[in-house]
């Protein structure tokens, strides 16, 4: 079985994100580049189904600036067998469907059996990139699992809804999104940082996938930063202050 | 005026989903609203003519077995459907974990684009313009679509309001199914919600607990202040992780964003990643043993204390003002 896993190399979220004020787009000077924390719960998942069968073949795929390749490395010294890196400059703010166009193509290049993301990402945070591809390649999406079974054609899983979860199931190939519920990521070891080095990766751009721009596009208008929040009041318990909270609430009708 | 399509969703007791509000109110800002309901059933009446108090103009009734049994797919051939019927100037579904996978296969499929987890929508000069609160409330972004449909991904709880009533337009289409590839439900499961507090995304107030409640028996500290309040439940990532609480009440960069009038976080550190869940509450209050704790750079009105002491002399507090 192959799996693909698609991983995205974002902002780190422990540290103050940024936007460029003039064309909306996100400053990757700011902050530290890291793997999305749910794309290595992803890759988690996948990486289980080959510690219990030998024969699966596990490729983590991105799409983004050169920088990205660390987060193919990261993939690759967790245990992933090779890596796809989609890059060049037109690709650039790349709205969402334009990525997903792009990833679509490259994932009939490659071939697989399942499609495995993050529900959404932390930067974006659209959470429609792995439906969207799904509409393109015309597969099935088992989208939002808190946990899933996948088998030699077929995969099942539970799927957090909005009001409860949901038993589902389909038949393979399909994408597969799974959310926090999922277990965290094992650590790369020392052996797997060394290997990583020796695994293919694979560059592709938009031009050699032959993908067109999709005429229709978003397009960022403005982007206006919030002013901080005034500093408050801190109080240190002496025993009243729980009294002094309760008028605080009455005097601002918070109650 | 040009029509707008909505994607009502229904809870799992079959009721109108609490989305559809906004939704509908957002629609008929920009245009007339028009409901698209996907149902095994024709359409109860008490729908329809909810569906027109809410604002509903017009209603594409889609029926087909397939609802209920199989994922989304229904969903989106209605949509696409009444996207050929309306020709409209816009569709609109939640930003739910069905909304936006049905707004996405929706976008490949017409050829539109999605302006995701919106919070506000206008019309500027016959363009949809959908405003986005981005990085934890940090950034104020309005995006527009070129050259498509636009399909906008509405933030729950975000829109306030309602549309004006309406006597609704009933159409209703069979939807034939397609047993190919597509995502057969073979259960459901009930959340364990306490259904009588209000919803986290839409309440006025919300009181959230994070790891320094300690355990899931402490945690009911938090649903008792909350109660005293009148809000909703919130919670942090850690607080979710140690199972004192369902994963829905996690508020932060993975969970809810919420925007209350009052946000009262106790025991809880203030992470970059909660903060970026929050911080737009009109009120921020906070107790925290530690008086480092970043909670406090964003709180109004901040207590350094225990909260097992803090907790039950605020609720006898406000119990005594409020009588
Ligand atoms: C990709 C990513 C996404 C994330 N998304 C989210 C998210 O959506 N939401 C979220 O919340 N976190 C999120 N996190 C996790 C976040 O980084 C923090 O780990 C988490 O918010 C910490 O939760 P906490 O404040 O409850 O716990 P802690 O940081 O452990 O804080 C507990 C606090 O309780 C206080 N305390 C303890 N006992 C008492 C007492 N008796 N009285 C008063 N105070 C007491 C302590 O002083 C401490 O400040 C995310 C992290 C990552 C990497």
């Amino acid at each position: 079985m192959k799996i693909v896993v698609l991983v995205k190399h974002v902002p780190d979220t422990a540290e103050e994100r940024k936007l460029d004020l003039a064309t909306g787009q996100l400053d990757r000077e700011a902050t530290g580049g890291v793997v999305d924390e749910i794309n290595e719960r992803a890759l988690e998942a996948a990486l289980r189904i080959k510690d219990s069968n030998k024969g699966t073949e596990v490729v983590a795929m991105t799409m983004g600036p050169e920088g990205a390749a660390q987060a193919l490395r990261k993939a690759l010294s967790m245990g992933a067998d090779s890596g796809v890196h989609i890059v060049d400059d037109s690709l650039s703010g790349a709205d969402t469907g334009r990525t997903a166009a792009t990833l679509a193509a490259a994932l009939r290049s490659t071939g697989f059996d399942v499609v495995l993301a993050g529900n959404e990402s932390t930067d974006g945070r659209a959470g429609v990139i792995p439906a969207m591809l799904a509409e393109h390649l015309q597969l099935p999406l088992l989208g939002s699992l808190i946990s899933a079974e996948i088998a030699d054609g077929a995969v099942s899983g539970v799927r957090q809804g909005e009001g409860g979860t949901l038993d589902i199931h389909t038949g393979l190939p399909a994408v597969l999104t799974v959310t926090e519920r999922f277990p965290e990521a094992r650590f790369p070891n020392f052996k797997g940082i060394l290997t990583a080095k020796r695994k293919p990766v694979t560059t592709l751009s938009a031009s050699r996938l032959g993908v067109q721009a999709p005429v229709s596009r978003t397009v960022v208008i403005s982007t206006v930063e919030r002013p901080p929040r005034p500093a408050g009041r801190k109080l240190i318990d002496d025993g009243t202050a729980a009294n002094e909270l309760a008028e605080f609430l009455v005097a601002n009708r918070l109650v | 005026m040009s029509n707008v399509l909505v994607l009502i969703e229904f809870s799992p007791r079959g009721e109108i989903a609490a989305s559809a509000r906004g939704l509908l109110a957002a629609a008929a800002t920009l245009g007339s609203p028009v409901a698209v309901v996907v149902s095994a059933t024709p359409l109860a009446d008490d729908d329809v003519a909810r569906l027109g108090e809410l604002g509903a103009a017009g209603i594409y009734s889609a029926v087909t077995a397939a609802a209920g049994t199989v994922l989304l797919a229904p969903a989106v051939d209605a949509l696409s459907g009444a996207v050929d019927a309306y020709e409209p100037a816009a569709v609109l579904a939640a930003n739910s974990v069905d909304g936006r996978e049905a707004a996405a296969r929706l976008a490949v499929r017409v050829g539109g684009s999605v302006l995701a987890d919106v919070v506000h929508v206008h019309n500027g000069n016959g363009t949809v313009v959908a405003q986005h609160s981005v990085f934890g409330g940090a950034y104020t972004v309005e995006s527009v679509v070129e050259g498509g449909l636009p399909i906008l991904t509405i933030r729950q709880g975000a829109i306030e309001g309602q549309a004006p009533t309406v006597q609704a337009e009933l159409k209703t289409v069979s939807l034939g199914s397609n047993a190919e590839g597509v995502v057969l439900i073979d259960g459901f499961h009930d959340d364990p919600a306490g259904s009588a507090r209000p919803e986290l995304r839409s309440a006025a107030t919300v009181v959230s607990g994070g790891r320094g409640l300690g355990s899931s028996a402490n945690f009911v500290l938090v649903e008792q202040l909350a109660d005293t309040l009148g809000a909703a439940v919130g919670a942090s990532r850690a607080a979710v992780d140690a199972g004192y609480v369902a994963q829905t009440a996690q508020v932060g960069q993975t969970g809810v964003s919420v925007s209350p009038q009052l946000y009262i976080a106790l025991g809880i550190s203030g992470a970059i990643q909660h903060r970026a869940g929050m911080q737009t509450s009109k009120t921020i209050v906070a107790i925290n043993k530690d008086e480092d704790a970043p909670i406090f750079d964003v709180a109004d009105f901040g207590i350094v204390g225990d909260i097992f002491t803090v907790v039950p002399q605020l609720i006898e507090a406000v119990k005594a003002r409020s009588n």
